[in-house]
This record gives C-alpha cells, sequence and structure tokens, in this order.
C-alpha cells in the first residue's frame, strides 16, 4: 500500500554491531585510495584497526558466557538471506584478529617506509584494510558461500601484500607467485566442496546446513564435500604436507605484512576448519572422527617435529620463524584430534597465543631488519648488547614459543598436555613435551647469536623508533600476562570449545 | 602515421560516443531488461579500450587518466557500501533498500538496485581500463629488433 509506512524498529548501533566489524574496514579501502595521502592512508587504516578492535571486544563481552549474535543482511531472513553470526568462537577469533592489527599498523608506519617505495604506500595501506576485512568477514559470517568470497578478498590482497617485498628482495615475486598458485588450488577446493554441499542439502546457510545433514543423514556427496573442505582450508592453513608455500610467503614479504599474516591469517583458516567439522559436521559424525584420529593426528606429530626440525638448521632467522610456525599449527591441529574440551580449549587458546608470539617475533625480526638490513643470523650478532631493548622482548617472545611456565604459550600447551592425558594418550603427551625441546634449541640458537656473540668491531646500532618498541613491549607484556592472568583467553576459549563441541551455534546452556 | 588506417579511426570516432551510450542503456535498463553494472561496467571500458587502441595510450590517457581510474574504482565500491550505510542510518540492516521507501518497499528495493548497480558499474569501469593500461603500459624488456 502506496503511503501507508509498515512498522519497523529501528535497529540500535549496538545491534549493528557485527556488519560494522566488516563495513569499518571495508569502506576504509576505497576511502585510502579516494584520499590518496600517504599520511592519511597509515592514520585512516590505524583508526579503523582501532574501532574495530572496541567492536570486536564488545562482540565478545556479549556471547562470553554462550548465546549467539544473528544478523541479517539485507533484512533476508536466513537461510534464504546471509546471516552473520557471532557466537564465543569467532568472537575470540576477531578479537585476536583486531588486536594484532592494531599493533601491527603502529609497527608498519615505519617499516613500510623502509621496505616499500614510497610511491605504492598509499595502495599498501588500502591492500591491507581488504585483507583485514576478508579475514573478519570469514570469521564471521553464518553462511558457507560467503566464507569463500571474504578468503577470496583476503587471499588476492594477501598476493599483492607478500609481492610487496619485491623492493627489497626480487624472490618476493616467485613466493608470491607460488603462494597465489597454491591459495587459488585451496580456494577451489574449498568451493568444490561447498558444491558437494549444496548439492546434497540445496543450502548454503551454515546452521541450516547442520540441521539438514543431521535431518537427512550423510551420504557420499557429503563426505567427499568434507575431504575437499579440509583440504582446502588446510592448505590455507599450512597444515603440514600442504605447507610448502608458508616459508617462502613469510621470509620474502614485508616485515608488517609478516607480522599480521603469521598471525592472522593461517589462524582464520584453523578456525574454518574447526567451524566446519564441529558446527556443520556433527562432532558424533563418525566419519569425521576417522578423519581427526587418522589424518590430522598423525599429520599434526609430523609437523610439529619435522617442521621444528629444519627451522632448527636455519641461518635466517625469519625463515626460523617461519617453519616454526608450521610446528605451531601442528599442535592446533592435535587439539582438534585430541577431541576433548581440554584439547579444543587447548586449540582455540594456543590460536591466540601463538598469535601474539608469533607477532611479536616478526615484529622483532622487523626491527632488526630496519637497522640492520638483513635477517640473516650472521649480520645480527652481539645486537643484544647494542640495542638491548629492542632485542629484549625478543627473548620473551622466544620463551613464549618454547612455552616456558609463566608465559601465555605454556598455557596452551598444557592445555594440549591435559587434553592428551584426559584421553589416556600418554604418548602424544610425551611428544608434545619432546617437540618443545627441539623449540628450545631454535629459539636458543637465536638467543645465542644475540647475546653470546661478539659484535662486530667498533658497531654502533640505535634502537628500533619508538614506534616499533611499543606494540613490541605491549606484544611482550601481552605474552606474560596471559602466561598468568589467563581468565580472558581461557574463558572465552573454554566457551568456544563449548560451543563447538555442543555441534550447534552457540546453543550451549 | 596519421594517414593509417583512416577508415577505422573514423569508425571508432562514430562508435565511441554510441558504445557509451549503450552502456548507460544496459546499466539503467538493467532491472527491466539482461544487463546490469557488471555489463554495462565492461561496454562502458570498450568504449575507451577500443578508442586507446586505434589512437594509442598517450591520446586515451588524456581523456581518461590513470589517477582518475583508480580513484573511479574506490569510488564505486563507496558508492555501493555507502548505499548500505544510509539504509543502516535509516534504521535498518544494512543493505536492506526497503528503508529508501518504507511506505511501498518494492519500491526502496528498486531504488536500492539502481544505486548498487551504479556503484558496480563504476567499479568495473575502473577496474577493466585499468586492466587494459596495465597491460599496454608495460614496456618490453627487450624490444622487437633485439631478439
Amino acid at each position: 500500500m502506496a503511503g501507508t509506512v509498515t512498522p519497523h524498529d529501528a535497529k540500535t548501533l549496538i545491534e549493528q554491531l557485527p556488519i560494522l566489524q566488516v563495513l569499518v574496514p571495508f569502506c576504509t579501502a576505497p576511502l585510502i585510495v579516494l584520499i590518496g595521502s600517504r599520511r592519511m592512508a597509515w592514520a585512516l587504516a590505524f583508526a579503523a584497526a582501532v574501532i574495530s578492535l572496541v567492536i570486536s571486544y564488545a562482540l565478545l563481552m556479549q556471547v562470553y558466557g554462550g548465546g549467539f549474535i544473528s544478523y541479517q543482511l539485507g533484512g533476508w531472513a536466513p537461510p534464504l538471506g546471509i546471516e552473520y553470526r557471532v557466537d564465543a568462537a569467532n568472537a575470540l577469533v576477531m578479537l585476536l584478529i583486531s588486536a594484532i592489527a592494531t599493533v601491527t599498523l603502529p609497527f608498519a608506519y615505519e617499516s613500510v617506509k623502509d621496505e616499500i617505495t614510497s610511491k605504492n604506500h598509499t595502495l599498501f595501506y588500502a591492500c591491507f584494510m581488504l585483507c583485514y576485512t576478508g579475514l573478519m568477514g570469514v570469521v564471521i559470517t553464518g553462511d558457507a558461500f560467503n566464507v569463500f568470497v571474504f578468503l577470496e578478498i583476503s587471499s588476492l590482497s594477501t598476493y599483492v601484500l607478500v609481492a610487496q617485498g619485491a623492493g627489497r628482495d626480487k624472490r618476493a615475486l616467485t613466493a608470491a607467485y607460488d603462494y597465489l598458485i597454491m591459495g587459488t588450488i585451496g580456494a577451489t577446493f574449498f568451493v568444490i566442496g561447498i558444491g558437494f554441499l549444496f548439492m546434497s542439502t540445496g543450502t548454503l546457510n551454515m546452521a541450516d546446513l547442520a540441521d539438514r545433514i543431521a535431518e537427512q543423514g550423510t551420504n557420499r556427496t557429503i563426505h567427499a564435500g568434507f575431504a575437499f573442505i579440509v583440504v582446502g582450508m588446510g592448505l590455507k592453513a599450512a597444515m603440514y604436507p600442504l605447507h610448502l608455500w608458508l616459508p617462502k610467503a613469510y621470509t620474502f614479504a614485508p616485515s608488517a605484512v609478516t607480522v599480521f599474516l603469521s598471525a592472522t591469517s593461517t589462524k582464520m583458516a584453523i578456525y574454518v576448519i574447526l567451524r566446519f567439522m564441529f558446527s556443520i559436521y556433527n562432532p558424533d559424525f563418525i566419519f569425521a572422527l576417522n578423519v581427526m584420529f587418522l589424518v590430522f593426528m598423525p599429520l599434526a606429530l609430523i609437523a610439529m617435529f619435522s617442521a621444528s626440525f629444519v627451522a632448527v638448521f636455519q641461518v635466517n632467522f625469519k625463515r626460523m620463524l617461519a617453519y616454526s610456525s608450521i610446528a605451531q599449527i601442528g599442535y592446533m591441529l592435535l587439539g582438534i584430534a585430541i577431541f576433548n574440551l581440554s584439547g579444543l580449549t587447548g586449540t582455540m587458546v594456543h590460536m591466540f597465543n601463538h598469535g601474539i608470539t608469533k607477532a611479536l617475533l616478526f615484529m622483532g625480526v622487523g626491527a632488526l631488519v630496519l637497522r640492520t638490513g638483513s635477517s640473516f643470523y650472521n649480520n645480527l650478532n652481539g645486537l643484544g648488547r647494542l640495542m638491548p631493548l629492542t632485542v629484549a622482548p625478543i627473548v620473551v617472545g622466544g620463551l613464549s614459543l618454547i612455552g616456558v611456565p609463566g608465559t601465555a604459550g605454556f598455557v596452551s600447551k598444557w592445555m594440549l598436555v591435559q587434553g592428551a592425558f584426559e584421553n589416556g594418550w600418554w604418548v602424544v603427551a610425551i611428544l608434545i613435551v619432546l617437540s618443545s625441546l627441539l623449540a628450545v634449541v631454535y629459539v636458543w640458537r637465536a638467543i645465542e647469536v644475540l647475546y653470546l656473540t661478539e659484535p662486530a668491531e667498533g658497531a654502533k646500532m640505535a634502537e628500533a623508533p619508538m614506534s616499533m618498541l611499543i606494540p613490541m613491549w605491549i606484544l611482550a607484556i601481552a605474552c606474560i600476562w596471559f602466561g598468568v592472568a589467563t581468565d580472558l583467553p581461557l574463558g572465552a576459549a573454554s566457551t568456544a570449545a563449548e560451543v563447538l563441541l555442543s555441534g550447534s551455534f552457540g546453543m550451549v546452556e | 602515421m596519421h594517414h593509417h588506417h583512416l577508415i577505422l579511426r573514423v569508425v571508432t570516432k562514430l562508435l565511441a560516443g554510441t558504445i557509451i551510450l549503450y552502456a548507460l542503456y544496459v546499466q539503467f535498463h538493467g532491472d527491466f531488461s539482461p544487463g546490469g553494472g557488471f555489463q554495462a561496467g565492461v561496454i562502458m571500458a570498450v568504449a575507451f579500450i577500443l578508442y586507446g587502441i586505434v589512437f594509442g595510450l598517450v591520446a586515451v590517457q588524456q581523456v581518461f587518466p590513470p589517477w582518475l581510474v583508480h580513484k573511479l574504482v574506490a569510488l564505486g565500491v563507496l558508492i555501493y557500501a555507502g548505499t548500505g550505510v544510509y539504509a543502516m542510518m535509516l534504521g535498518y540492516e544494512f543493505l536492506d533498500y526497503g528503508a529508501f521507501d518504507p511506505g511501498h518497499p518494492s519500491h526502496g528495493q528498486h531504488n536500492g538496485i539502481l544505486a548498487v548497480e551504479l556503484g558496480v558499474g563504476v567499479t568495473v569501469t575502473g577496474v577493466m581500463i585499468a586492466i587494459y593500461y596495465a597491460f599496454a603500459g608495460r614496456a618490453p624488456r627487450i624490444s622487437d629488433e633485439d631478439w
């Protein structure tokens, strides 16, 4: 009826938060390009990151004790419309991603100036925001196909970001190209998997998918879809035999990009695997269980040892950390394979803790690269004595990476060991501890170079600039803080694990 | 130089305007006939790419400088997102076009789609031309004579 106004309850800002989480960085990217000023680009990106950090904290607090928030895009009700669905599991991952973006950007200010030609700065920050949008979107959405769309947004911008390292080392181009090929194959597999799911159920909404699979039972098509999704996301997560793109991409990307990617993009992929495995495929689903036991566990254990072993023999600090990342992803997959509340809490909390730890370490390398121009050990001799304030946080990060008690890394490994014991898998528990010993070796090697070797004759090195030191120290304090006061990550992670294990979106009591 | 390809140059000049007009038709008639922002953007870009192929990169970049192309790409995205944000400001969900005409939601949907498609058209035009500039502007590593 023309003229008659249908009653409509105006949405409040709080109700709009889920979409703003994606929209704020998304709108910032084109704004940066339109304004086209180098100084404004950084300021806008940083402002967007801060706003979105506040939003993700607000969202996490709403779902901290359980429950979920649903947001319908365009007012179209799910399952037909696209739905954003926030529960404890993705709220925690969003908090991690936005926190990392907020500390990475101040770090990036000097680092980007040094490593990337000034002509590309505005576009760099625009790309960074797009990548950030993509990661946020993948995590927040409750629509399986929407995951793919956001995955492509983040992946495509990531390839560009990695290639920006070409100003320093041309090999960044081949690294980005390799990543592009592998990432595209991964995304293709993922979308094929979603196609199989759609073929069998006729829906794309995750909650609806879960209902229909539970209703109609499973069949070959759904199994095949699961296999494709796990392999596709495994490629993005650098799950052990699919990790080949990672060391190159992390080594040759600009420092700021490595910091951001190492802490967020693989975690996002692990989250998607968790979401599909537990929320769509019911956890009682015997097929998924077999996959976890027969595929995830052996691969996770191999990753923990072989990647750590390779890391021990690296001569490049940045590359060593990249291999260590592959090993750490092994821990997260192991937590999934352990498949009880402690193990899954371990996975969630390790995503968070390893995110801040690795971001800190890569920032340390970035700061050293800014001053010395290289990340090879033989150029870093004795820097701990020349620039103590810059190198000290690296040590804290190293300790957290090993999992020394009192640091964040300890909490998550402890949860994993506890989970393994609850299953009676004491061999696995011992292997977790043994692989941590390998971490001691590769971290010690870096510390030895930084502190126990003689600096070059008459070398004088300035400390890293304040804009780098402050984010590094914030992360170093966070590493210790979350190792001692474990309430926030552990509480959110165990709610998240309960949500996931209950097999439904936020329906936990 | 200017004596070559007389027919091509004359036909191109005649066609360029028509192509742009057709692009606008596809753009704004997209809700009643096949088409929409995506197709319209490509057709619009074709007018400039054709001009560039016949008259050279320098000539087309005088008409459409590269910096403007980049801004257009960003502007289109902002038009799209801005439409959604406007709906949010009216108290509706993001991209709920019903907000634009609460008394008659289907009219609202109509207007919203037109606004969003305009954004798509602007961005696609920009992207297509940017891709052409990137390929055409690339200097060969080895000049043809040196092979």
